[in-house]
């Protein structure tokens, strides 16, 4: 029974990575920018949203829904006035600048918030759990999975049946053309970030509520984002689901042999896809 | 073409007489003063105190570390996040060799340089089958890696780290003629051997980095950065070439992280696998300075040595105003200063661009054909 537990925690934990991973993958998607200061950034909203709570003794899901058009705002002028500026041919400019800002955005939390560890209480939640014929789960791992669920749902919905969506997608294939079909690339990439920096918020809520948090927790963050997307495959966001669960059950089984070995175990996980599938499980695009 | 970077020839003799050149009147001059330079840095020790002595040894290092990253990312076109890596199995392979294996410090820090080469195998195999940018994270997590698993070896004091023996440093070589013939103290002796080495590696590295880039390989590289499909259509061997430097790096930065583990003579995984101090120092001074020159790191790692000495007591305001200043740099300036004092002057002090010279209607300064 306990190893059925131990396989049913990885997987809700592997809810929480598909969280991490979605924003960066769309990012990655449409514009094939890899934001080095994607895990800061998640950091970055955490921090917002218990801000928010202690200000105004919110309850932390409502703070998320305010954090969440703000985090909006925050990509949009991050991409529109800085990234942008990166894009081209030459890959070096945005990885460096995007390297340069999570060591800017780490150090200004730093600075504002101290090193402290801080969590987002969410009550009796944090307790709660329910129980399936002798294994129990907690309650929030429960919603942290369906709410990643609901995510990759409504991106999936997004993508492929609106208008917004297709102008996602015809960017991402041939930016020339689809500038000449009258869409402006530049505001589509940084709405294309601002709704990432919202599913960052997401993120940030169960990140916040589920363990402790500082202002240096953002470069692992950034890892397991990574390694669920290159697990499950690029230009996949069901991948990216599947490939932040198999982390997420690597870790905990390997936590379960020797607390020391959970990150590990997750790499090795990694590597070994690596070895075995370099393109993923279930890729998708051709990059 | 093979990958030996022992052949070299800057100056190629054709038919008519023209030439293919690389070095500059400006070059040559700069040649002369940086060996003078190298003179006056190695009498250091004899010269100033040992504070300063000290602050040089992390300026060569730095620069060592700076020079190897540039031509990794500025050159190769592999953008590396996970140089800690090397600096932390070179520093580790050095205690290990001393604390087990009873190597002498100064024995054991080309054996530390190999086992970084060593480690740089498996670790290109991984990393190389990742595209572009996500090469930058892959070598990250295998960095991680490393940290965790250094961190498991309990009998070099597994995550919270281990000293150098007294003993191990006190009678390493050289030490006691520096003290016979000097008339050093102990620890003075041991600053200066340190800082001897990191003189010589410094100075090596930067000139093993110009030769390479004046060389049949070097060309190679460079028309890979241009334009990859093309120069593999013309016969270079990228992925081979981008191999060969990235072991060769790695080589080199183990050494120097055995260096500087040397010298502080305490490690611990969290400090010698530290991304912000061997990779993201790094990275900013490359960029600062002007990636892709040889002169940019150089440039680099000054401004930043000044930096730090005026601002560090700041802490995370100084690393925040680093942070931001490369963001500036790349966006305004993406050659850096560099880039910008060459292209008012027109300087190249470590020239690599190939000149067309001589020939029939020569209008060489030097008055015709071989002139």
């Amino acid at each position: 029974m306990s190893f059925i537990d131990t396989l049913l925690q990885g997987v809700l934990l592997g809810g929480l990575y598909a969280l991490f991973a979605a924003g960066l993958s769309l990012v990655f998607g449409i514009m094939r920018l890899v934001n080095l200061a994607h895990g800061d950034l998640i950091v970055l909203a955490a921090f917002l949203i218990l801000l928010i709570v202690s200000t105004f003794g919110l309850d932390p899901f409502l703070a998320a829904v305010i954090a969440a058009p703000m985090m909006f705002g925050i990509g949009w002028l991050l991409q529109y006035h800085l990234l942008n500026r990166t894009l081209g041919k030459d890959i070096l400019p945005p990885l460096l600048v995007t390297f340069g800002l999570s060591i800017v955005i780490q150090n200004g939390l730093l600075e504002g918030f101290t090193a402290d560890s801080r969590r987002i209480s969410a009550g009796a939640l944090e307790t709660a759990s329910v129980n399936f014929g002798g294994i129990s789960a907690g309650v929030m791992p429960l919603v942290t999975f369906a709410s990643a669920v609901l995510v990759i749902v409504a991106l999936n919905q997004l993508i492929y049946r609106t208008a917004l969506g297709r102008a996602f997608r015809a960017t991402s294939d041939d930016v020339v053309t689809a500038s000449l079909m009258g869409i402006r690339p530049n505001a589509i990439f940084a709405i294309a970030t601002g709704l990432a920096m919202m599913i960052v918020t997401v993120a940030a809520l169960y990140l916040g509520t589920r363990a402790n948090f500082d202002p240096t927790a953002g470069p692992a963050r950034l890892i397991y984002a990574f390694e669920a997307v290159i697990i499950g495959g690029l230009g996949s966001l069901w991948g990216t689901l599947a490939g932040g669960i198999i982390l997420g059950v690597a870790q905990t089984v390997g936590a379960a042999i020797n607390p020391e070995w959970q990150i590990l175990s997750g790499h090795i996980a990694f590597l070994l896809v690596l070895l075995f599938r370099p393109r993923g499980l279930f890729p998708r695009a051709v990059d | 073409m093979t990958t030996g970077f022992e052949t070299m020839s800057n100056e190629i003799e054709t038919p008519q007489g023209w030439r293919v050149e690389t070095r500059t009147r400006l070059s040559g001059i700069f040649a002369v003063v940086s060996l003078m330079a190298v003179v006056a840095l190695a009498a250091a020790p004899f010269l100033v105190s040992r504070g300063v002595v000290q602050d040089l040894f992390f300026i060569l290092t730095m620069l060592a570390l700076a020079q190897n990253w540039n031509l990794l990312a500025g050159y190769a076109g592999l953008i590396s996040v996970g140089q800690q890596l090397f600096v932390g199995c070179g520093a580790y392979a050095l205690f290990g060799l001393v604390i087990l294996a009873g190597f002498d410090p100064i024995f054991a820090i080309p054996f530390a340089g190999l086992f970084a080469m060593v480690v740089a195998a498996p670790t290109a195999f991984f990393a190389f089958r990742l595209y572009g940018p996500y090469f930058a994270i892959g070598t990250w997590v295998i960095a991680e890696v490393g940290r965790l698993l250094f961190a498991q070896w309990k009998t070099l004091g597994g995550g919270t780290g281990t000293s150098m023996p007294r003993e191990a440093t006190k009678d390493m070589l050289g030490l006691s003629l520096l003290q016979d013939w000097f008339g050093m103290r102990s620890s003075a002796a041991a600053d200066a051997l340190a800082y001897w080495l990191a003189l010589a590696l410094a100075a090596l590295t930067i000139g093993f980095v110009y030769k390479l880039l004046r060389s049949k390989q070097g060309l190679g590289l460079a028309a890979v950065r241009d334009n990859e499909t093309a120069a593999r259509a013309l016969g270079v061997e990228a992925r081979r070439l981008k191999t060969a430097i990235y072991l060769l790096t790695a080589f080199l930065t183990g050494i120097v992280g055995a260096l500087i583990y040397l010298q502080k003579a305490r490690i611990s995984p969290d400090a010698a696998f530290s991304l912000t101090d061997w990779t993201a120092y790094v990275v900013f001074i490359v960029v600062i300075g002007g990636i892709g020159t040889i002169e940019g790191p150089i440039l680099g790692v000054i401004v930043f040595f000044l930096l730090q000495n005026a601002f560090s007591s700041y802490g995370s305001w100084y690393l925040l105003a680093l942070g931001a200043l490369a963001i500036v740099t790349m966006l305004f300036a993406p050659r850096g200063l560099w880039g910008l004092i060459s292209d008012r002057t027109g300087w190249e002090l470590f020239p690599v661009r190939r000149l067309l010279k001589g020939g029939p209607h020569s209008r060489d300064d030097k008055g015709g054909p071989h002139g």
